[in-house]
């Protein structure tokens, strides 16, 4: 029991990490109404971002490599660049395809995807490099010792963290005028332009919103795993966790990393190895693909209805 | 009439000398095409390889102004590790002016594949130094590919070996339980036979685990090890799932010091980002890590002093994928040699006559220290028979900042690893109807 608790645990809490990138998607999703393919490349952008600008700070500004207050200002810097960014895509990239169909758009976001990678390796290099935020991926002592039970320490901030973050998102979209703005540009872009919402505004904002959770994506990855290109694949996690939860839930994207995270676990643990082990890459989508039979539009989608 | 008869043969006389004359300066040059990869999920490896490689080649123009007065020369195409861009760099650079490549190295397996059947119609020889096909190590069948210094099957002799050395001798692996912990991809499943059969022999068990590609989470695969209990770890990863898995390992209790991986878990780029969880990893190495080897500092000294250095980050140069591409280097220039010798010095070679070269290189000690690499790779001893060389694996260990070498060169098992190689040779050659070359008439 001990075991299946501990994969369990360790499911869930990987999950709350895949719906961190899933938000990326689901922010873009909402205000565009495209699936944004270069989201990943995005969290790759601002983890190399980040740490590139902690190495080369001290020397530009002439600071101690050791100071505290670095990680703050590389942090604010990145976030700076993350709106740059998000005001470069709407001004060359999403401006002229207004009113475009959605497919349009998604193969600029492709495009864009390409670009992103090949910009980030251009301006930081290619080196892997490491990633220290100062949280121990350590077990917690407590419960080792009280149940046998090994949680990271550093899967439960990082699950916190992404756990806020979805708070803090879901009451934005619900309560705030911008908010608002959002789901309406999502709903039609003419209709939106048509009752006065800064379409290129409101493109902007969500672009650099979906910038700052890639900061917070890429930073809890690249200090789980390196920052180096495979922070890209992060995205091929968070698909799953989209068809499930739903494109345009928030919440959703909560619930559907908790249960992709704990099923392919699990899958992997207690299917694996019937079928040669390896299947948590794979399996996630074979659930996705059931619940996609039995309900289209996710656990919290938007159900679309069409005037026949 | 006199005057344009001679300004016709003026203009005559100016074209040959000049054609000879250009001919004189394509003679001096030798091509090469590089399939590097820079960019992409493997840039890393690409570009400490192929920048190391690249070194090498400019260390030699520089210091003897090329092989015996042949400058060398070289394109690059970049191939992502992507299987259809290496085979389409493949087709593209296979002639640059007159001028045929004559040799083929993607350092990927996969790229490897892709092309196998190529290079015998072509007349490029294959190099696959620590990657590929082991039984390509059987010339007989394989005439153009060139699985040098160490295949994946040496490679997992040399582990075992090492094990059984850390137990203090072989027969005491008996009742060790082993994991193998591999990415499931070509390479990562190669390694199999082997361990199959040393497991048999020496009376240790294995528990295969898969990662799936790209292995960038694995909490249920060191769960499963952690319940297991395994004596050793054996790491058969790549890129990102490196990392990981030694982050996963320490998350999960198990100590790094009993992970051994294999040469592509063993690079600076694949602990660095797991921090100090990595510290006490041991992987094997047919190149160690270092910049106390002459060549290397002859390359600082002459190229980098120079500011002609191909690495962005010069202080990459003597890293784990820097030295494996300055051994490349060296194989490659140490064959153009060999060639010349045989075929006429001061000429550019074919990709036939690199191909007899390779074959017949010989790399001993002496030779390597005279090239300042001593250490730097194993000594090297080719055959019609033997494609492989050496097969000898050193281990080093990660003590949290640099790799410590732990091993002297490591001996597979030389009679298991070579009949596994001819047996399953053989078998490819019936499946193509190939007849293997009688190797007693080679010249």
């Amino acid at each position: 029991m001990g075991f299946f608790l501990e994969v369990l645990i360790g499911g869930l809490l990987a999950g709350m990490l895949y719906a961190l990138v899933a938000l990326g998607f689901v922010l873009i999703f909402k205000a565009s109404g495209v699936l944004n393919f270069a989201q990943g490349a995005m969290v790759f952008f601002a983890a190399l971002t980040f740490v590139g600008l902690t190495e080369r700070l001290p020397a530009w500004l002439g600071l101690s490599p050791e100071w505290a207050g670095l990680f703050w200002i590389a942090l604010l810097l990145t976030a700076v660049v993350m709106v740059l960014l998000a005001w470069l895509v709407e001004r060359f990239m999403l401006r002229k395809l207004v009113n475009q169909p959605a497919i349009t758009l998604f193969m600029a976001t492709i495009g864009l995807s390409y670009l992103i990678e090949g910009v980030a390796q251009g301006m930081w290099g290619a080196v892997v490099r490491g990633l220290d935020l100062g949280i121990a991926d350590e077990p917690v002592m407590g419960l080792l010792e009280r149940y046998n039970l090994m949680i990271s320490k550093f899967d439960l901030v990082a699950a916190t963290v992404a756990g806020v973050l979805v708070a803090v998102l879901a009451l934005f979209f619900q309560y705030t005028k911008v908010g608002r703005a959002l789901r309406a540009v999502a709903d039609d872009h003419q209709a939106a332009l048509s009752i006065g919402i800064p379409l290129q505004r409101i493109w902007v904002i969500v672009w650099a919103v979906a910038g700052f959770v890639a900061i917070v994506a890429g930073l809890v990855w690249g200090s789980r795993n390196g920052v180096q290109f495979a922070l890209t694949y992060t995205a091929l996690k968070a698909l799953p966790v989209l068809i499930l939860g739903g494109l345009t839930s928030v919440p959703g994207a909560i619930v559907g990393g908790l249960i992709i995270g704990a099923s392919e676990k699990l899958a992997e643990v207690y299917l694996g190895p019937f079928v040669g082990g390896g299947i948590d890459s794979w399996f996630p989508y074979v659930l996705a693909l059931v619940f996609l039979l039995i309900r289209p539009e996710g656990l919290f989608g938007e159900k679309h209805i069409d005037r026949v | 009439m006199k005057l344009k008869k001679a300004w016709l043969t003026a203009v005559a006389a100016a074209t040959v000398w000049g054609a000879a004359g250009l001919g004189t300066a394509q003679a001096a040059e030798q091509y090469l095409g590089l399939p590097s990869y820079r960019v992409g999920p493997y840039a890393a490896g690409g570009t400490g390889v192929f920048g190391g490689w690249i070194d090498y080649m400019k260390l030699i123009n520089e210091r003897e102004g090329g092989v015996n007065g042949v400058k060398l020369v070289w394109q690059e195409c970049e191939t992502e590790y992507n299987n259809a861009r290496g085979v389409e760099c493949y087709e593209r650079l296979k002639k640059q002016g007159d001028q045929q490549n004559v040799l083929f190295a993607p350092v990927s397996t996969g790229i490897t594949f892709g092309v196998f059947e190529r290079v015998p119609q072509d007349k490029i020889p294959l190099l696959s130094i620590g990657i590929g096909r082991s039984d390509t190590a059987d010339g007989r069948v394989f005439p153009w590919v060139f699985p040098m210094i160490a295949t994946y099957w040496s490679q997992a002799s040399a582990i075992v070996g090492y094990l059984g050395q850390r137990e203090g001798g072989m027969d005491k692996l008996k009742g060790k339980k082993i994991a193998v912990l591999y990415l499931d991809f070509a390479p990562g499943k190669e390694p199999f036979p082997v361990l199959d059969r040393l497991a048999q022999k020496w009376g240790f068990t294995t528990e295969k685990i898969a990662v799936a590609m790209p292995g960038n989470e694995q909490q249920a695969q060191w769960l499963q090890i952690r319940q297991m209990r395994p004596d050793y770890v054996i790491l058969l990863t790549y890129g990102v799932s490196n990392p990981t898995a030694l982050k996963t390992a320490a998350r999960t209790g198990f100590p790094a010091e009993r992970i051994v991986g294999w040469w592509w878990s063993g690079a600076e780029e694949d602990v660095v980002p797991a921090g100090d969880a990595a510290k006490g990893f041991v992987a094997g190495a047919f190149n160690p890590a270092g910049t106390d080897f002459a060549v290397i500092q002859d390359i600082q000294k002459l190229v980098y002093a120079k500011g002609q250095g191909d690495m962005q980050d010069p202080k990459r140069v003597g890293s784990t994928y820097y030295n494996r591409g300055v051994g490349h280097g060296i194989i490659y220039v140490e064959a153009l040699r060999l060639a010349q010798e045989k075929f006429g010095k001061g000429k550019p070679v074919t990709g036939e006559q690199m191909r007899w070269a390779l074959e017949n290189l010989k790399l001993d000690e002496k030779r390597l220290e005279a090239i300042g690499a001593k250490g730097l790779m194993p000594a090297l001893a080719l055959s019609c028979a033997d494609h492989e060389g050496s097969g000898r694996v050193r281990f080093q260990q990660w003590d949290g900042t640099k790799w410590v070498s732990v091993s002297d060169w490591i001996e597979p098992d030389r009679k298991l690893v070579r009949s596994l190689v001819e047996e399953s040779a053989a078998a490819y050659a019936k499946e193509k109807g190939i007849t293997p070359r009688d190797c007693s008439k080679e010249q």
